[in-house]
């Protein structure tokens, strides 16, 4: 029988050898590492960010103060924000390997469906969560970009009362608008939806697999989703309820 | 019990396709849901209709060879459970039953509910076998297995072929089949000197054909004979050591 | 056509005839194997691992199959197990005992050294296997565990849970898949085999119907093997898949080769019960449960009782008390026609009395539910889907079924049939079970053929035709072929008659069924004879097949098999009636003790019954007589 429903025109095309990271990266499994390492990066920076932001209880001065500890990371070894700088890069590659991998499997998947679909099909497995990581990652990609224009930039369009360095004064400034609080929720729920599974799958990508301990992904991601999504939201409903002021 | 059956028909692997409506009527609560369809069939025969086409052999479950996209699940309504043994007690009098092929760009239809499920061979072909010539085996015995190895070994080896993990996958992808066979052959002492060789070729050949995990866990709700999702975890870390290993180093190549 | 049956037995001591033949027999030098080609016929576990063994020996092999792939073929479907010589278990088996076992399992109608030589490559059969990966049940120390089996009181049979078949199969065709990635096997699926072509007396190639286009085709090789299984869909309703088939074998002797024993047939005792007349088969329930099960039903004819509520001294553990020493674990036969006249006593228990019990509950008593469910655990999630019930806490209903076929192409020592150049292997050559197949032997004897016996016989036919070339396929023997398969394609189609294949097949099958089943008389069979000619007649004329020939056409497919069908039957019919005397899976109520059992007539049948195809009347028989030297014929008892 001749090769049927081959996804490549040419499936016995000649491979130059590659070095393996790019070789690895060919491959959809390969990709789904990246998925799931840069994902863990993500993650990382979520939680960070995630208590950070409680500083904000704390008052004006010492959000200011905590924020502008950042920037003196490594001092007086490394120059001023030159650290900040390596873990913007850092966030901003893991970024963009995760939109790149994410784009190329869609791309993957979708030549592999086939030009008919079901007329009736009826989920068993496949979650919400699981089913929309697309659309909550696009949400979660459009959040960060108001988000730094809003809180980074300070675009004057978006935050017109932006003052930079005064990071207390220009976080309760936006999130006094009904419209950002709306943003910020829209994103946080997104976001949930996406660790929830994104912190599961993550270990199947990269194959931490051990009976004992599998029924705990389970329990992590749906931890990891609730602590996230209630810490991020401690600080809209503060300024909300006037607790941050 | 009466029933009401939406069955794609198409013509030839070319030819546009769609669905017909049938009645099924006096269907006994005991008759497997191929033999509600080999009724169907007859009645249609007698009226000079052309049968509904749809693959089937062994209706024991075991061969592999039915399928069928039952209301929107891969073999039906009941988990754990082939088309072929399938029983209309799970169903209601009155039912409408949509009947689909399985459905992705490497299961061309071939006609009606056929499909040409051939890419999971060429999986197979890739490496899915432990190369041991005829006569040049040692002794049964010579090598103990842990009773727990063999019994994971065997959890993926019953994997009957069926393609319902890659009907179910919105992605259709192949991952449990393919991890299914890893997972058989890895988990073995004799399936250790080819280990990574055999992962590396048997997921390129996977991703010729077939989509990637999502991680949805469909494959597994689908699957006849219930095959983890835990054998896909496997065979991602077994490919980047194939990838990462010096093969020559490691006795693979 | 003169026929002389040689059975080419090598001479010799009967453990050093096989060494003496491979010995003795021509080789083909490995650099001259390349030269070959061979068409093997069936991807079965003898087809499948005579395909890839012959591939890696370096032979050029064409395999065929209708299924649409290499992996699906009903040898996947057995449950139980394979045995093997190893004596692992210290419990006093050996090759001999193997040898002995099988030869009297199969009422001593098989020839003494195949038997032999099955027993002796058992051994290596596991080996094989092992080192493929088949994931045999292990002991907790890691070596490999062995269960008892029907009509043997040692522990022999190696087995994974109750899917040994699949996992035997899938390792032949994982051995296959193997030889095709490497390019040495050109693997057809979706492709029948519809006629053998000869050529100057020899066995010149196949023609084939591409299932899925209708693509009529030939295909020539120095040698074609025949490995296409056996023939119980000939009562409709068996255990065995919906598309075996005769066809293959059934054409063949069409063209010349013999056809032997063809009453010899396997009702297995332990099925599930039709629940009613829209069944479309049988499920078997791996003999394997008379291990921890035990049969009986209801002392007093016709009780109505739930099994429950029938006390402990109502009930007839008729096995038991029958066969003493072997109990539920009586051979098959045995089993199954004592279970039929329980059945004719009216005792039979379910809605349709046309069962009996099967019941557990002294072994979850004895054992634990957890032993049963880690022994058992897929067959009876198996019997509750199917039924309703659950065998944890009501007794399993089971009833014998046709599920095997002893008879099939006679074949030589070699495997060769008497058409030179065609061979013959695994269920569909008559093989060596005699008149009954022990259980957990059909594994057994498919992977001997195909891995260990044909590759090496195969080669002693090859030498004479060194640098030849097969015959052309646009030879007119091939071209008259495929105009036969055509012209019987279209004759199908254009009958355009007013009921469909199934209906005659039913029809079919309850003749079989009823006259040349599980116990067969003179005017049973005479009957038949009358009948089956009738019925096929009318199909001829009446027959219902919608479509076309140029697509995928099920009906059609099935038009064609069931065609054989017809014909096979009045031979075994007539077989049965020769044969007057009753041994293994042919019984003759005119032949039997005083206590019912199975009386052979040495002195007139021991032969084997090798039939003659004659053009438009009745088959020409051949015999083969049988010697026994190493096994003294006895009564066979169970007691």
């Amino acid at each position: 029988m001749t090769a049927t429903g081959s996804k490549n025109e040419s499936p016995a095309k000649a491979k130059r050898p590659l070095p393996w990271p790019i070789r690895f990266y060919q491959s959809d499994v390969g990709k789904k590492y990246v998925m799931a390492i840069t994902g863990v990066v993500g993650l990382g920076f979520i939680v960070f960010h995630m208590l950070g932001n409680l500083h904000a209880f704390e008052g004006s001065d010492q959000l200011n103060h905590y924020a502008e500890g950042l920037r003196e990371i490594g001092e007086p070894i490394a120059p001023k924000t030159f650290l900040l700088w390596i873990g913007r890069l850092g966030l901003l590659a893991a970024l963009a390997g995760h939109l790149h991998a994410a784009w190329a499997l869609s791309r993957s998947n979708q030549k592999a469906r086939g030009a008919v679909g079901y007329e009736d099909r009826n989920y068993l497995a496949a979650n919400y969560a699981s089913r929309t990581m697309r659309w909550t990652g696009i949400i979660i990609l459009l959040f960060i970009v108001w988000h730094l224009a809003d809180l980074t930039w300070g675009v004057g369009a978006i935050n017109p009362d932006y003052v930079r360095g005064e990071v207390y004064a220009n976080l309760i400034a936006s999130l006094e608008r009904w419209p950002v609080f709306l943003i910020y929720l829209t994103a946080q729920g997104a976001l949930a939806l996406h660790i929830w599974h994104g912190a599961w799958s993550l270990f199947q990508s990269v194959g931490i697999n051990n009976a004992r301990f599998n029924h705990w992904r389970r329990n992590f991601a749906t931890a990891l989703a609730g602590i996230v999504a209630i810490g991020y939201l401690t600080v809209p409903f503060g300024i909300l309820f006037g607790i941050i002021h | 019990m009466d029933l009401k059956l939406r069955v794609w028909r198409q013509g030839g692997a070319a030819g546009p396709g769609g669905f017909k409506e049938y009645d099924a009527k006096g269907i006994s609560e005991e008759a497997s849901f191929l033999e509600m369809l080999d009724i169907v069939n007859e009645e249609l025969t007698m009226a000079g209709e052309e049968p509904i086409a749809f693959d089937h052999d062994c209706r024991e479950g075991i061969c592999g060879t039915c399928g069928l996209m039952i209301n929107g699940q891969p073999h039906g309504p009941q988990q754990g459970t082939a088309t072929c043994q399938l029983h209309m007690r799970k169903f209601n009098n009155g039912d409408t039953i949509v009947i689909e092929p399985w459905r992705a760009l490497a299961f061309p239809v071939i006609k009606d509910l056929v499909v040409d499920r051939s890419a999971f061979d060429r999986i197979v072909e890739a490496g899915g076998y432990i190369s041991v010539d005829t006569g040049s085996a040692p002794d049964a015995n010579l090598t103990p297995v842990p009773k727990e190895a063999v019994d994971a070994a065997f959890d993926a080896a019953a994997c009957i072929g069926c393609g319902a993990c890659v009907a179910a996958c919105p992605n259709s992808a192949a991952q449990l089949f393919t991890a299914a066979k890893i997972g058989h052959l890895n988990l073995l002492p004799q399936g250790q000197p080819e280990r990574l060789t055999r992962t590396a070729a048997m997921v390129d050949t996977m991703e010729e054909y077939f989509g990637s995990c999502t991680n949805h866990g469909e494959c597994e709700s689908a699957c006849p004979q219930g095959i983890s999702l835990d054998y896909i975890a496997q065979m991602n870390r077994d490919y980047l050591k194939a990838q990462l290993a010096d093969l020559r180093r490691s006795g693979q190549k | 056509m003169t026929i002389t049956l040689d059975s080419k037995v090598p001479a010799g001591d009967i453990a050093e005839k096989w060494d003496n033949h491979r010995f003795s027999i021509r080789l083909v030098n490995p650099a001259n194997k390349r030269k070959y080609k061979v068409i093997v016929v069936g991807t079965g576990l003898a087809g499948a691992s005579a395909a890839a063994t012959l591939a890696e020996l370096g032979y050029e092999v064409e395999a065929f199959t209708f299924h649409d792939t290499a992996r699906r073929a009903h040898s996947i479907a057995a449950q139980g197990g394979i045995n093997a010589a190893k004596n692992y278990p210290n419990d006093g088996d050996s090759i001999h005992r193997l040898f002995y076992d099988t030869v009297k399992g199969g009422d001593y109608r098989s020839r003494e050294a195949n038997v032999y030589r099955l027993a002796q490559v058992s051994n290596e059969i596991i080996d094989q296997a092992t080192a493929q990966g088949v994931p045999f049940a292990r002991d907790y120390g890691g070596l490999l565990d062995n269960r008892s089996f029907g009509g043997a009181q040692v522990s022999r049979t190696f087995y994974a849970r109750g899917q040994t078949g699949q996992q035997l199969l899938l390792g032949a065709y994982q051995a296959l898949a193997r030889q095709v990635g490497l390019g040495t096997v050109k693997l057809h699926t979706r492709s029948e085999m519809l006629e053998v072509v000869m050529k100057d007396g020899r066995a010149a190639g196949i023609v084939t119907r591409d299932l899925t286009t209708g693509e009529v085709a030939s295909h020539s090789a120095h040698a074609v093997v025949l490995a296409t299984g056996g023939y119980s869909n000939v009562y409709y309703l068996s255990t065995n898949a919906m598309t075996c088939n005769v066809t293959a074998a059934w054409r063949a002797h069409r063209k010349g080769a013999l056809f032997a024993n063809p009453c010899y047939t396997q009702i297995h005792p332990t099925c599930i019960p039709a629940s009613d007349e829209f069944q479309s088969k049988l499920t078997l329930m791996s003999e394997s449960l008379r291990n921890d099960g035990r049969i009986w039903v209801s002392k007093t004819a016709d009780d109505t009782r739930p099994a429950t509520q029938i006390p402990e001294d109502e009930r007839d553990y008729y096995l038991e008390r029958i066969y003493p020493s072997f109990g539920n674990l009586a051979p098959r036969d045995v089993s199954s026609r004592a279970a039929m006249r329980m059945i004719e006593q009216e005792k039979g228990v379910g809605p349709l009395k046309n069962g009996v019990y099967l019941d557990f509950a002294d072994s979850i008593s004895r054992l634990g539910k957890d032993t049963i469910q880690e022994r058992y655990g897929n067959l009876f999630e198996m019997y509750q889907r199917i039924t309703d019930e659950n065998p944890y806490q009501v007794p399993m209903r089971i009833y014998p079924a046709p599920h095997y076929t002893m008879g099939g192409l006679w074949v030589d020592y070699n495997l060769m049939t008497n058409i030179p150049g065609l061979y013959s292997i695994g269920e569909a050559n008559f093989s060596d079970h005699g008149a009954n197949r022990l259980g957990a032997s059909a594994l057994m004897q498919g992977l001997a053929d195909g891995y260990f016996v044909l590759p090496y016989t195969i080669g002693d036919y090859l030498a004479d035709f060194l640098n030849t070339t097969p015959v052309p396929t646009t030879d007119p023997v091939f071209v008259e072929a495929e105009q036969a398969v055509s012209d019987h394609t279209r004759k199908l189609l254009d009958t355009k008659g007013s009921r469909s294949v199934e209906w005659f097949h039913r029809e079919l099958g309850k003749i079989m069924l009823e006259h040349c089943g599980m116990a067969r008389s003179r005017p049973g069979l005479e009957k038949a004879l009358s009948e089956i000619p009738a019925l096929r007649e009318e199909y001829d004329k009446d027959v219902r097949v919608l479509g076309e020939a140029d697509d995928l056409n099920q009906a059609l497919e099935n038009a064609g098999r069931v065609s054989d069908f017809f014909e096979l039957a009045e031979l075994m019919c007539q077989d049965a009636l020769d044969r007057e005397e009753s041994a293994g899976g042919h019984f003759r109520v005119e032949y039997q003790t005083e206590e019912g059992e199975a009386k052979r007539d040495d002195v007139n049948f021991s032969h084997v019954s090798a039939w003659e195809y004659q053009r438009g009347g009745p088959a020409t028989k051949h015999a083969e007589p049988l010697e026994f030297e190493y096994v003294k014929l006895a009564q066979r008892s169970y007691k």
